[in-house]
């Protein structure tokens, strides 16, 4: 059997009036059933774009201009209509980062659920409204028989966050699309958050795709790491080896801008510069004008992900692997 | 049960609780309605029934007038008639116009405003310069062409019994798009919300989307246009009669009660424009009221200083 989500040289272009816009160039990478991937970047890396066009939902003046999305052995990029609404919600859901928006707030939750399900499957209120309360069972949601009469605006922050995961999970998908989903909430809340979407992909086996800025959380919940920059995935990994041994000058950036807790009061690290605008990219490596191990062809050469020799991680970068100065550095510190 | 108590705690009934303009208002109209819709059982007379009415009782004052006549409390019109019972039968077909055609101005403009917001594009765009068009019409003109060629075509006889489909369908067409842009407006709000872009991730259909998610958030601006849009259809719908264009004589409405009155006025016989006026103006200006005591309701960021 194939893998569960097999993304190849996906591109995604935005139609402006100035000519078409590259926000995705060119992102590979494969989920295996029940298998947790981080996708990792700054803002306006194109993670959550990528996340979108996964389920194929764009929206203008965006478009797919290349690449494939096999899902189960189905290329979803050709998909339209009918066939997409069939996929979305019920073998691939999503979660958005806030709760306070993504809940229709005139519908009761019952029904929005009951909905949700009778979108899906041919199945009567009252066997739809007995799934959406297991479900909400499950999302550990108090007296959940009360909680179906009630509307979005009776609940807590992190109350909606729980039913907006057991609205992902009523069909039983195979893949859970996570976009930021604790960033609008405070930081106990999070957590909480994070251990049951682990939790419930965990015993249902489903994938999970975690986009988030929070390294802090990909390392604890997925098992493979994508780092994105600037529309591209430039290093890619099992989560361990990407957090104890970077390679990409970005993700050791990422990873060095984090707070240890050893030191309090000193400084934080942060990566010099900001990430390029998507209508100037600079020319070669998008991140060489940041980078503090960057060589003459990185101002025109674009490089490609690649095996990196001695490591498990693959990494797009020219710098390494090529002499022996950078690995050196790397094994002294 | 459940909605009567959810009702019962509500901000709505609470705020109507502590507003007496508004219950004020909310009583004169259920009274004006209930008399609207029980006209021929509490008139003392029937004014279509041309055999009861009597020539000779013509412009009779108010009853507490010398000359009146106890049998008619208001006194008659031209035609002998008694002015309270054909008040009544009058205001019935103002609230039955008023309500029809703002109904179907709702049906069509909802309609539009929806598919016109949610498609966006060259279909807005086509569908908007319709509304501004028909717009830039007055209602007077459009019922004026309307119900010539409506004369013309089907004579006078047939036109007495179909005026009340008539003019509902008159009205109704001249202002649809005062719902079609504010639905519009508060579609083009609601689509880019997050609800709905995670309605089409759960995978529903669009026109699911657009009638049960989208609409509901639309209707509060809808339901207070609605109020001041009956008040206003009720309005027009006199003005027509006023001109001769809208209810005739046999079946008159409040308009064309003013209208057949205020020939007489100068000859004494005021009562006949007068009451019909006030039943008018009090009626139009209830339903105003409650239109803004609804807006500002529905709309609590908007605070009076």
């Amino acid at each position: 059997m194939g893998h569960l989500l097999e993304v190849k040289d996906l591109e995604v272009k935005f139609a402006l009036r100035m000519g078409d816009l590259t926000a995705i160039n060119g992102v590979s990478f494969t989920l295996d059933r029940g298998e947790r991937l981080g996708l990792v970047g700054e803002s306006g890396a194109g993670k959550s774009v990528t996340g979108f066009a996964i389920i194929n939902l764009i929206s203008k003046p965006g478009y797919i201009s290349g690449g494939t999305v096999i899902f189960d052995g189905r290329d979803l990029t050709g998909l339209t209509g009918e066939g997409m609404r069939h996929i979305r919600g019920n073998l691939i859901s999503m979660i958005f980062q806030d709760p306070m928006m993504t809940l229709n707030p005139v519908l009761t939750i019952g029904t929005q659920m009951v909905e949700t399900l009778q979108a899906h499957m041919n199945i009567s209120r009252k066997a739809a409204e007995k799934i959406a309360l297991e479900k909400l069972r499950m999302v550990q949601i108090p007296s959940p028989e009360k909680r179906l009469q009630q509307y979005p605006h009776e609940f807590s922050g992190g109350m909606r966050q729980r039913i907006v995961v057991a609205i992902a999970l009523l069909a039983d998908p195979a893949l859970i699309i996570a976009d930021e989903p604790t960033t609008a909430l405070d930081v106990t809340i999070q957590a909480e958050i994070m251990e049951l979407l682990l939790e419930l992909c965990e015993s249902e086996g489903t994938g999970l795709i975690l986009i988030t800025h929070d390294l802090a959380v990909v390392s604890q919940v997925t098992q493979k790491i994508a780092v994105m920059y600037a529309g591209k995935v430039v290093e890619a990994g099992l989560t361990e080896d990407i957090i104890d041994n970077p390679l990409h000058p970005y993700t050791q950036g990422l990873i060095k801008a984090l707070p240890d807790g050893r030191n309090p009061g000193t400084r934080l690290n942060q990566i010099p510069g900001v990430m390029p605008s998507l209508i100037d990219i600079p020319p070669g490596c998008s991140f060489h004008p940041r980078c503090t191990i960057r060589g003459d062809i990185c101002r025109y050469e674009s490089p490609v992900l690649r095996e990196i020799p001695g490591y498990r991680n693959m990494a797009a970068c020219h710098m390494l692997g090529l002499k022996k100065e950078p690995t050196e550095k790397d094994r002294a510190e | 049960m459940k909605q009567w108590e959810r009702f019962k705690n509500s901000y709505f009934l609470h705020s109507f609780k502590h507003d007496w303009v508004a219950i004020v208002c909310f009583v004169v109209l259920l009274i004006l309605i209930l008399l609207s819709i029980l006209a021929p059982v509490i008139a003392p007379h029937n004014p279509y029934d041309t055999a009861s009415t009597d020539i000779m009782n013509a412009e009779m004052p108010p009853s507490w007038m010398e000359d009146g006549n106890p049998d008619f409390v208001l006194g008659t019109d031209i035609q002998g008639r008694d002015l309270l019972s054909t008040m009544l039968y009058g205001l019935r077909l103002s609230v039955m116009i008023g309500c029809g055609a703002v109904a179907l101005q709702a049906i069509i403009g909802i309609f539009i405003g929806m598919i016109s917001g949610y498609m966006g594009g060259k279909v807005d765009a086509f569908l908007m310069r319709i509304a501004d068009v028909q717009l830039s019409f007055s209602t007077l003109m459009v019922a004026i062409m309307i119900s010539a060629i409506f004369q013309v075509a089907f004579g006078v006889g047939r036109y007495e019994q179909l005026a009340v489909p008539l003019l509902v369908l008159i009205i109704g067409l001249a202002e649809w798009p005062q719902y079609a842009r504010t639905v519009r407006a508060s579609v083009l709000g609601e689509r880019n919300k997050e609800y709905v872009e995670a309605a089409r991730v759960i995978g529903l259909s669009p026109a699911r989307i657009r009638w049960r998610h989208i609409l509901p958030n639309t209707m509060s601006p809808v339901l207070v246009i609605s109020t001041i849009q009956v008040a206003n259809a009720v309005m027009s719908e006199a003005a027509l009669s006023f001109l001769g264009l809208g209810m005739p004589i046999t079946k008159p409405s409040l308009g064309s009660l003013i209208n057949s009155g205020f020939e007489y006025i100068f000859s004494g016989s005021w009562w006949i424009t007068l009451f019909p006026g006030i039943l008018l103006v009090v009626f139009v200006l209830v339903i105003n009221l409650l239109g803004d005591w609804l807006r500002d309701v529905l709309n609590p960021k908007l605070y009076k200083g």
